[in-house]
């Protein structure tokens, strides 16, 4: 039997500069070992990451989003992170309304001394968006389409047979 | 768009991982790359030539680095760009050592993961714009936190190049750990000796000011342009009319010293009013509010205001709040010894004659409670001593750091308590560590003079005794690694050689400094190698034990180090800024206000007239917040537009 290729979740990381980008930067200097399957972007604090780009990111394919930022009263800019952390609870909610499943975004903490945590954070959302398999944002998206022309076509049906007994 | 891509194997160090020849030619391909090449060394010279002469032979007009992380090499290659007559933001670099080849192992899936970084920094680097480094005057004047051995020595090394230092000290006097000591190793130098001097040079230095008994409370500002609130706490002495007589002590209506001595380590008694040792610099009293009659009850004799002849004794002082501004900020806050009850087995605070390192410094210490004759608790000479290494450190349940100095000043010990009693000494070593210049002689000095050195980790030290030798005393029990069995040894005296771990308010200080620290608490260098003695915060350095456990001889030149990087700083005269501020679209703004309360340094204001908010980009520091909130997506933060992050996201996941 052919063996079933392995799915390999594709993630997206939003890191801050100051402590989540540097503990990656530790991670790598300290030769730790963690998943390949995170492309992490730069930013200079969590808070600026707009929660569109967290949508952006799983409507283009992504199948987790990963936001790392300071610890909560180490914010680089004081207190980006809080702003970060009230933006991403109204998110999260968003997105279970989407359909999206919780784990898929997922908000963490790491300060730059933690290089340590970046690969553990790393591998265990990986394991965990691997179990809950693809997302396909754009594959439901386009059966949301499809549904929506079904649903229009069906009023618009409706609306013509209906038309006759308004003449 | 001619875009030059560039891709480094760093040595086998990315290349090794990282099918560089397959990233290369990837990038070829994608739209907009006008040349793509491999290299071995991008940082090197000839790698940089070689960028120049493609945006010049080529015409490129964006430039993509992939590479190590920007930490280390952006503004290499932003020179490089602007060497080749480039604008140097029109510059993205893309992290594939420490993000990729270095922690990943699978050749192919590293390939493909630096196939996706790479076409994320292409997608992004097209809408880059032109920008220019902010110049900003920076203020000359400096600030020295801590006046431990390192604080002073930093001071001492700017004041002496003509800057002018305020050094704020939070005890009563500077100083820090190193004038508790009698004797330092390996040389055995007095310390006093070494230390007064640059104490009294502190004081008097046209150029410095000095404020002990004092604490910083507020920093607000950045890189070149800081400025601080101190706390001055006052010591109820009008400190320009004390001469430092101490007639006030002798006058004072508790007739015998009754309460704790700290800077004794509680070994004897001191009054409310006092002054911590004869050298204490400045050489004023102090009147410690917790236990003086008068500032606790208002109902006192207050002989010691009546004795002073300087009328210089004031109980309706209060404390002081100044401002200082200030160009650069060395912090040298040291470190705490660790506190030897924490590990319990070996009986500190349970049994008398079980003595911390720090207390057994003020025994032989001839200026000491005891003028340095050893008198245990119980009144006995002792005449076989133990002395315990790594207690607080290399262990799993309190501190796993060495700290460096234990050993040493172990074997300091030896030698010292030796000289005084005569005892037979007892030293118990897990390693014995002791690299440094003319310390391992010091060690084979202590062997010869015949310190019984037992190797292996202490278990535990009590008073039940098994034979009638040990009736008495107190038995340390001990694996004895090279022997291969356990044994029982006897002494009168037990030395725990405590650790060195960072001050428990080492958090709040990092805090209020904007800097960070290392999972064991010590605050966090910029980089290890490279920068040692830099912090993330630009303008902020650190120096001493507050960076990491060492020893005085490292202390200082960590202490010269970081005066080095803060005149290099002040000197400059001006120093550039990242130019990634944000500002708001006028034409795009709706007036929601929805920025104005987000900006945390209150750069956000709000025009009612022309119901526009705008962005004063002096005080903005570049986090994006309000970018990220602005609904009408008209606030645009430089080098993390909205259209760059997007691009990103697409490169990633395209
Ligand atoms: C028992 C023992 C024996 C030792 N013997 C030797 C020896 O023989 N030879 C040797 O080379 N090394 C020895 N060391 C190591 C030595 O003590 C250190 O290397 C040295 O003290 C480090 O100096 P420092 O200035 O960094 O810190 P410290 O000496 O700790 O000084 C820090 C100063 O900063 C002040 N401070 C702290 N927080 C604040 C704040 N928030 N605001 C203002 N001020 C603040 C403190 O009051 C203190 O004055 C020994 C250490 C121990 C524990
Ligand atoms: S959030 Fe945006 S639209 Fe609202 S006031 Fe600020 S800049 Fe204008
Ligand atoms: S980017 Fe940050 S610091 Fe700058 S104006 Fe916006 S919120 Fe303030
Ligand atoms: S800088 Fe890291 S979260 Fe703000």
């Amino acid at each position: 039997m052919s063996e079933k290729r392995r799915f390999e979740p594709k993630i997206v990381a939003f890191f801050c500069n100051w402590c989540t980008y540097t503990a990656a930067d530790l991670a790598g200097v300290s030769r730790i070992k963690y998943a390949p399957n995170a492309r992490v972007i730069r930013v200079m604090c969590s808070g600026r990451v707009d929660p569109q780009f967290i949508l952006d990111a799983f409507a283009k394919g992504a199948d987790g989003v990963l936001l790392g930022g300071c610890h909560p009263g180490d914010c680089h800019y004081a207190e980006g992170n809080y702003k970060t952390l009230r933006r991403m609870r109204l998110l999260e909610r968003m997105l279970k309304g989407m359909g999206i499943e919780d784990g898929r975004f997922r908000l963490e903490w790491i300060s730059g001394a933690e290089g340590d945590k970046v690969k553990v954070v790393i591998n265990d959302m990986v394991e965990k968006v691997r179990a809950l398999g693809p997302l396909d944002l754009p594959g439901r998206a386009k059966g949301w389409d499809k549904e929506l022309e079904a649903l229009a076509h069906g009023v618009r049906k409706s609306e013509d047979k209906k038309e006759p007994t308004h003449a | 768009m001619r875009i030059g891509f560039y891709i480094c194997h760093c040595g086998t160090n990315i290349a090794g991982t990282i099918d560089a020849a397959a990233v290369r030619d990837f990038a070829a391909e994608l739209p907009g790359v006008a040349v793509s090449r491999d290299y071995k060394y991008m940082c090197s010279d000839p790698g940089q030539e070689m960028i120049v002469q493609d945006i010049r032979d080529n015409k490129l007009d964006r430039l993509v680095v992939a590479a190590c992380s920007p930490s280390l090499h952006e503004e290499t290659f932003r020179k490089a760009a602007a060497k080749g007559g480039m604008n140097s933001f029109f510059f993205q670099m893309v992290n594939i050592r420490e993000h990729n080849a270095w922690v990943h192992e699978d050749k192919a899936a590293a390939t493909q993961k630096a196939k996706d970084q790479v076409r994320a920094a292409i997608t992004r680097v097209r809408f880059h714009k032109a920008l220019e480094k902010k110049s900003v005057p920076v203020n000359a004047n400096v600030l020295v936190v801590g006046g431990g051995i390192a604080g002073i020595h930093a001071a001492l090394t700017l004041a002496n190049a003509g800057k002018t230092v305020t050094l704020v000290e939070r005890d009563s006097t500077i100083g820090g750990h190193m004038a508790l000591f009698d004797k330092t190793f390996p040389t055995l130098d007095c310390a006093a000796c070494i230390l007064t001097p640059k104490m009294s040079a502190v004081k008097n230095h046209p150029n410095i000011t000095l404020w002990t008994y004092s604490e910083v409370s507020k920093v607000e500002g950045y890189v070149g342009n800081y400025k601080v609130t101190v706390k001055r706490k006052t010591r109820y002495i009008k400190e320009d009319l004390c001469v430092g007589c101490l007639d006030c002590i002798e006058a004072c209506v508790f007739k015998e010293p009754k309460f704790r001595d700290d800077f004794n380590q509680g070994l004897s008694k001191r009054k409310p009013v006092y002054m911590s040792f004869p050298q204490a610099t400045p050489k004023l009293v102090t009147i410690d509010p917790e236990t003086c009659i008068q500032l606790k009850t208002g109902k006192c004799r207050k002989s010691c205001a009546e004795a002073c002849d300087r009328k210089a004794i004031d109980f309706e002082l209060k404390d002081e709040m100044k401002e200082l501004e200030v160009g650069a900020i060395i912090l040298a806050t040291g470190f705490s010894a660790f506190d030897p009850k924490r590990h319990a087995y070996y009986g500190y605070g349970r049994y008398p004659n079980v003595y911390s390192a720090l207390e057994v410094e003020r025994l032989v210490n001839a200026s000491g409670p005891t003028n340095g004759e050893v008198v245990l608790r119980d009144g006995k000479h002792p005449k076989a001593i133990g002395i315990i290494h790594c207690v607080g450190s290399r262990d799993e349940h309190t501190n796993k750091w060495c700290s460096r100095v234990c050993c040493m000043y172990s074997l300091k010990l030896a030698h010292l308590l030796k000289e005084h009693t005569g005892a037979e000494i007892y030293d118990f070593y897990i390693d014995m560590r002791t690299p440094g210049k003319t310390y391992e002689e010091f060690y084979d000095r202590l062997l010869q003079e015949g310190v019984h050195f037992i190797r292996g980790r202490v278990a535990e030290v009590n008073d039940w005794a098994m034979t009638p030798e040990e009736e008495g005393k107190l038995v340390i029990r001990v694996e004895d690694t090279l022997a291969g069995f356990v044994r029982r040894i006897p002494v009168d005296m037990v030395v725990l050689s405590q650790g060195l771990e960072a001050r428990k308010d080492a958090g709040d200080v990092r805090r209020l400094f904007n800097i960070g620290c290392g999972t064991e608490g010590f605050f966090q260098e910029r980089h290890p190698k490279l920068a040692p003695v830099s912090t993330f915060a630009d303008g902020i350095f650190i120096a001493g034990a507050c960076q990491g456990p060492k020893d005085i001889p490292d202390t200082v030149a960590q202490a010269g180090a970081a005066a080095a990087e803060a005149l290099a700083l002040v000197d400059a005269g001006h120093v550039e800024l990242e130019p990634n501020t944000s500002h708001v679209v006028e034409e795009e703004c709706c007036g929601c206000k929805s920025c104005v309360p987000l900006c945390p340094y209150s750069a956000i204001s709000f025009d009612e007239a022309k119901k526009k908010a705008s962005i004063n980009e002096v005080l903005c520091k570049g986090c994006g917040v309000c970018a990220a909130a602005c609904p009408s997506g008209s606030i645009r933060q430089n080098l993390f537009e909205d259209e760059e992050l997007f691009g990103e996201i697409e490169g990633v996941l395209s």
